[in-house]
């Protein structure tokens, strides 16, 4: 099955290198970051988690989305999602194995990062947090793959992977669950104290996750000649509009309380974000943009025409998933931190070193990415049949 | 695969030699908790330190506690105020108890200046998010850090509400002016912070930034002890503590 991976086009070579390219490049500057400590990055005493955590919080939420997929094709029989099913899996799996990575960059002393083990702490959400992405990304890479496999070897697929299927519905949940309580337990930053994370978290999941899923399966149409169908695809496009919609309405929710209330810490932060505090305005056009993707994306997804259109659908796609990161990465961060506790305001822009590190995990991302689906993609091709054929039922 | 009897045994005689070699390593993950150090055993759970800081009694620009500390501690002299190490300095009244800003607010605590330090909290948020348990809160109320088992992941900076953690984002040992050889430095990539001197208490000394204060604006002392001096201090005192509200249980007491 495997040999699948190495035999492709000059063009699935190319984009191989290409990746292999990035991640040498931004491994050079992570060499860097290791001789010369953290200092390096953008970050500093009062901003002190930036683009790594960000990143790592957002494509929690990708991982996450993939069981939008998941839930509906096994729990409710689903057929349209039988060709969809194993890319969501496995886009599980390049998610979670990019998580992990930005957790170990963001370490100060990446190599005691197993004291995590050694030292295990309840209390700490954090230790939660790398136990279940651990697990999921788990449950992830062996249902994906033994389903894979028994379709390659024309056989049924075994009953012990049933019980593994259903746990990786909750536990979908549960890593951005968790996730979202590393922050809102925290009584230091108002900004991130507020029960309405946890849901906005899964929200935003359930619509970046989809929608990287159509770009991929649109980009497999094209490059790979691999249609999974345009009911598949239609109906994520539904998803996202609806999780997009609720996003939007989260983070209204969010802001009536805090200006309505006007209670002055809470509006700092908030204030920050939107229309600058005390002349310092970075980030005002981070989530103004963010705002205006948001509305663009659910227009184009609302009217009937743009939605079944493949160019618009791909840009709403695009624009979904663009406008998720700068909310849940930098948009979650940064506005956490600033004002300080002292109310002090220190600017954070990511640096060079940073942004190519950061670049380094999405490329490995990717690697894996292409590697699953091609496998993914041939064995389908080869046995031809509807996945659904010896699908597993409940 | 086919094992006659004989094959059994060597395998089983492999194995075992196997087993005793991999003991040791068996025996650093069961360890339920970590070595305990020859100091913690004399932690007495009776005394709980604490410190209250008379507000306003400071000399003009005086830093002697600050300096005191820094030197004592090899607190590294970082210009990039990024990349700031500090344990113990000053900020303005307003930035300390931003609830107490008011437009009429008295002349002399405009931006007067006002210690800051770890608050040694009764509950500490930084203690109860550490994933590797690398910071703690030791019987007597101290809140400790191990600088070798810390991962720096800076989960303790993000829950703490004082501000009162610095992360070494280089390596400080260059910026150290005078070196302490009795005082660990520290290596990149880890957090620290002020740890009431407790390698002094333990000789019996009061803190550093206590000693040097020739005002005597630094008062230390157990709070468990109804006759002493932080307690008298505080019994015939108005006092107030950094955001009380949160439910940290601050131990730095600022006396108005």
């Amino acid at each position: 099955m495997i040999e699948k991976a190495f035999t492709g086009s000059r063009k699935y070579w190319a984009w191989i290198l290409f990746l292999l390219l990035v991640i040498a490049i931004g491994f050079g500057y992570y060499l860097l970051q290791w001789f010369r400590g953290l200092g390096v990055t953008g970050m500093s005493r009062d901003v002190s988690w930036g683009l790594y955590i960000a990143n790592m919080t957002f494509l929690v939420g990708v991982a996450a989305g993939a069981v939008m997929v998941v839930l509906p094709y096994y729990l409710h029989n689903y057929k349209a999602f039988g060709k969809v099913t194993t890319f969501g899996e496995f886009l599980a799996v390049a998610a979670v194995t990019m998580c992990i990575l930005f957790v170990v960059i963001d370490l100060g002393q990446p190599v005691r990062a197993f004291n995590l083990i050694l030292h295990p702490s309840p209390h700490s959400i954090l230790f939660w947090d790398v136990i279940v992405l651990s697990v999921y990304l788990l449950l992830n890479l062996i249902v994906g793959w033994y389903l894979l496999r028994s379709q390659h070897y024309e056989e049924p697929p075994k009953a012990w992977v049933k019980p593994l299927i259903l746990i990786s519905i909750p536990w979908a949940i549960s890593i951005h669950t968790v996730t979202a309580f590393i922050y809102s337990g925290l009584a230091a930053r108002p900004f991130w104290l507020t029960a309405l994370m946890a849901p906005r978290f899964l929200a935003s999941a359930f619509a970046a996750g989809p929608a990287l899923l159509i770009i991929a399966c649109l980009i497999m149409k094209r490059v790979a000649n691999y249609d999974v169908g345009k009911e598949a695809i239609q109906k994520l496009a539904q998803i996202v509009l609806y999780a997009t919609i609720i996003t939007v309405f989260f983070l209204i929710v969010e802001g009536f309380t805090v200006y309505y209330g006007q209670v002055p810490e809470d509006v700092s932060h908030l204030d920050y974000f939107f229309v600058g505090l005390s002349g310092q305005t970075t980030l005002v056009p981070w989530i103004w943009t963010c705002l205006i993707f948001w509305v663009a994306a659910i227009a184009l997804l609302l009217v009937r025409r743009t939605r079944k259109n493949e160019k618009t659908l791909v840009l709403a796609a695009a624009l979904v998933f663009i406008a998720m990161w700068l909310d849940k990465g930098l948009g979650l961060l940064v506005p956490g931190f600033t004002p300080s506790p002292l109310g002090t305001i220190v600017q954070y822009l990511p640096t060079v070193p940073e942004i190519l590190i950061s670049l380094m995990v999405w490329a490995i991302g990717l690697l894996i990415l292409t590697i699953f689906y091609k496998i993914t993609i041939g064995v389908k091709q080869e046995s031809g049949e509807e996945e659904s054929a010896h699908a597993i039922s409940f | 695969m086919d094992v006659d009897r004989r094959g059994f045994i060597k395998l089983a005689g492999i194995a075992f030699v196997g087993l005793l070699a991999a003991k040791p390593i068996f025996d650093v993950f069961s360890r339920a908790e970590a070595p305990k150090i020859a100091a913690e055993t004399e932690v007495s759970s009776k005394i709980k330190w604490g410190m209250a800081i008379k507000i306003g009694n400071c000399k003009d620009g005086c830093t002697e506690c600050i300096t005191a500390c820094d030197n004592i501690h090899n607190v590294p002299d970082i210009p990039d105020p990024k990349h700031e190490i500090k344990w113990i300095w000053d900020a303005n009244y307003e930035e300390v108890f931003p609830e107490q800003d008011s437009p009429y607010i008295a002349n002399s605590l405009k931006s007067l200046p006002v210690l800051v330090l770890c608050n040694h909290c009764l509950k500490p948020p930084c203690c109860r998010v550490c994933p590797t348990g690398a910071t703690w809160k030791r019987a007597d109320g101290i809140v400790m850090m191990d600088y070798h088992r810390c991962i720096g992941c800076r989960y303790c900076m993000a829950g703490c509400p004082y501000g009162a953690r610095s992360f070494n984002w280089v390596d400080p040992r260059p910026y150290i002016k005078t070196l302490n050889p009795d005082y660990p430095t520290r290596t990149k990539g880890v957090v620290e912070k002020c740890d009431f001197c407790e390698e002094r208490l333990a000789k019996g000394l009061i803190p550093a930034c206590v000693e040097a204060c020739t005002e005597k604006v630094l008062v230390f002392g157990d709070l468990n002890d109804p006759n002493s001096d932080i307690r008298k201090l505080l019994a015939t005192n108005y006092s107030i503590q950094r955001k009380a509200e949160l439910g940290t249980g601050p131990n730095i007491y600022y006396v108005i």
